[in-house]
């Protein structure tokens, strides 16, 4: 097995300081391979911290103790509980993708940009050849290529046309996560979080993600997830990792 | 990994005849890298305008250093070199958006020329190439061609927010330094304004650091946010990092103080 994500003890706990410093132990000492192409589907009961693990992974929630160690495409290794925030940036650019439970894209973004931003972001323009503020020419060239991209995936996801160019606040629960799963599945990633992806789909819709998970594991993306769903679950974790002892 | 574009250590300022130990800003640090946008977060008289002062050479710190690595690649003391080398900097490298757009605009000249007129600073003399691109610029921050030659006075405050930034932009600066750039401005407006700075900061490739007491604006713009609190640097880091798990009981009254729409 090529390794991807090497999770080493990692420890985390909340200190409620507006709560007479309460504290919320939540990951306990968690280890964890996960190599290419695998599919590791994290279970166990509400609050034992899965979701949390996913945010140590993403960088949005810092961790105590131990190691999240990510081996990148280069052959060099990083471990993402320590990196610097420009390094985190700079994976989520390329290397991590994360679809969370919520989508959380920018006020007034139209849905296409929402998943287009994600490829101008991971190609972004040379400062150097890109040098004319007032030239949007090259700009709007690779706008347009990113944007026709993120149509086809959204109308594999059935998003309909006409709400490509409405930003999704005003969507329904079904919508924006199509959206949230477009912009994490368009560019291929190496390690790829996936929360609840299918929690408000319809069977069709869910099918389109089974499928586009399958396919992320062929090229080789390693996957953690966390699927409610049974048939979901079944249809692409290669393996579990109980949550309810730790 | 690039050199930081900017490298503040250990700075420190009290304003005179504060009483003894106030000191507005202790012990700051931090380097901005280039490409990044940093926001100063912190309610009102936490250090953070006295922080961006001091950054911009308008303040002497009575302690430590503000490190600024020019085009060139020369790293230069911006408390050491003279008063001519700072205005140079400020007039090349640097870009300043006041809060209140008549303060960084000359409201008695007109729209056109407060763009051009920094570029003439730059040593462009001919009239068609200036107003040519003081006509490009207006269009680029959304402003109405038209407008050319009106006066700033005849603006609404987020045209004047706009023509400031226009002003700014026109000579490239590399780092650009906002103090509250959107507050005061109805609400709408001061939406469009923020997609606006977040277009052009991307498209220049700037690096910036905002001032604001509006979580909402660093968690739009800013990739990394930095907490005040009575002079200090509280906490620092990665932007969604410092809002979604904050680790200063500060920081976790402020992210919670927020009334979420």
């Amino acid at each position: 097995m090529n390794p991807v994500l090497d999770i080493d003890g990692v420890r985390k706990r909340f200190t409620l300081h507006l709560r007479d410093g309460l504290q919320l132990p939540v990951l306990d000492g968690v280890s964890l391979q996960v190599g290419a192409g695998e599919c590791v589907a994290l279970v166990g009961p509400s609050g034992r911290g899965k979701s949390t693990l996913m945010k140590c992974l993403y960088g949005s929630y810092a961790v105590d103790e131990g190691s999240l160690w990510l081996h990148r495409a280069s052959g060099e290794r990083i471990d993402l509980a320590r990196a610097e925030p420009r390094q985190v940036l700079a994976l989520r650019r390329r290397e991590i993708a994360y679809v969370s439970q919520f989508l959380r894209s920018l006020p007034r973004q139209p849905a296409l940009d929402v998943v287009a931003e994600r490829i101008l972001e991971a190609d972004p323009a040379d400062p150097e050849t890109d040098a004319d503020p007032l030239d949007d020419t090259p700009y709007l060239a690779a706008l347009e290529a990113a944007r026709a991209q993120a149509g086809a995936l959204l109308a594999r996801l059935n998003l309909p046309e006409g709400l490509w160019g409405l930003p999704p606040a005003t969507f329904s629960g079904g919508e924006q996560q199509r959206v949230n799963i477009a912009r994490g599945f368009i560019e291929p990633a190496r390690l790829l979080l996936l929360d609840e992806p299918t929690a408000s789909l319809d069977a069709a819709n869910r099918r389109v993600v089974i499928e586009l998970i399958q396919e992320a594991r062929r090229r080789g993306s390693a996957i953690v997830g966390i699927f409610h769903d049974e048939e979901v679950r079944d249809a692409v974790a290669t393996r579990r990792f109980d949550f309810t002892e730790s | 990994m690039s050199h930081p574009v900017l490298r503040v250590q250990g700075l420190g300022h009290r304003f005179e005849g504060a009483r003894d130990g106030a000191w507005a800003v202790r012990e700051a640090g931090f380097e901005l890298h280039p490409g990044e946008v940093l926001a100063i977060v912190g309610e009102s008289g936490s250090g953070k305008s006295t922080l961006l002062n001091c950054i911009a050479g308008r303040l002497a710190p009575a302690e430590g250093q503000v490190l600024y690595r020019c085009r060139d690649d020369r790293e230069i003391d911006v408390h050491r070199v003279g008063e001519r080398e700072r205005r140079e900097l400020s007039r090349t490298e640097w870009g300043f958006v006041e809060q209140q757009a008549h303060e960084g605009l000359r409201m008695n000249v007109s729209a056109g020329a407060n763009v051009g007129e920094r570029l003439m600073g730059q040593g462009e003399r001919r009239y068609a190439a200036l107003r040519d691109t003081a006509t490009r610029w207006l269009a680029r921050v959304e402003l109405d061609p038209a407008r050319l030659d009106d006066s700033p006075r005849e603006f609404s405050g987020g045209m004047r927010q706009r023509l400031q930034i226009a002003r700014n932009l026109v000579t490239r600066p590399r780092l650009v330094l906002m103090d509250e750039p959107t507050s005061g401005l109805d609400v709408s407006v001061q939406a469009r304004l923020l997609d606006l700075i977040r277009l052009l900061v991307g498209r220049l490739h700037l690096s910036a650091i905002v001032v604001t007491h509006d979580l909402g604006v660093a968690r739009l713009l800013a990739h990394r946010t930095l907490v005040m609190r009575q002079g200090r640097i509280v906490e620092q880091g990665l932007t969604d990092r410092v809002f979604d798990d904050p680790q200063h009981p500060y920081t976790q009254l402020l992210v919670s103080s927020v009334v979420s729409a």
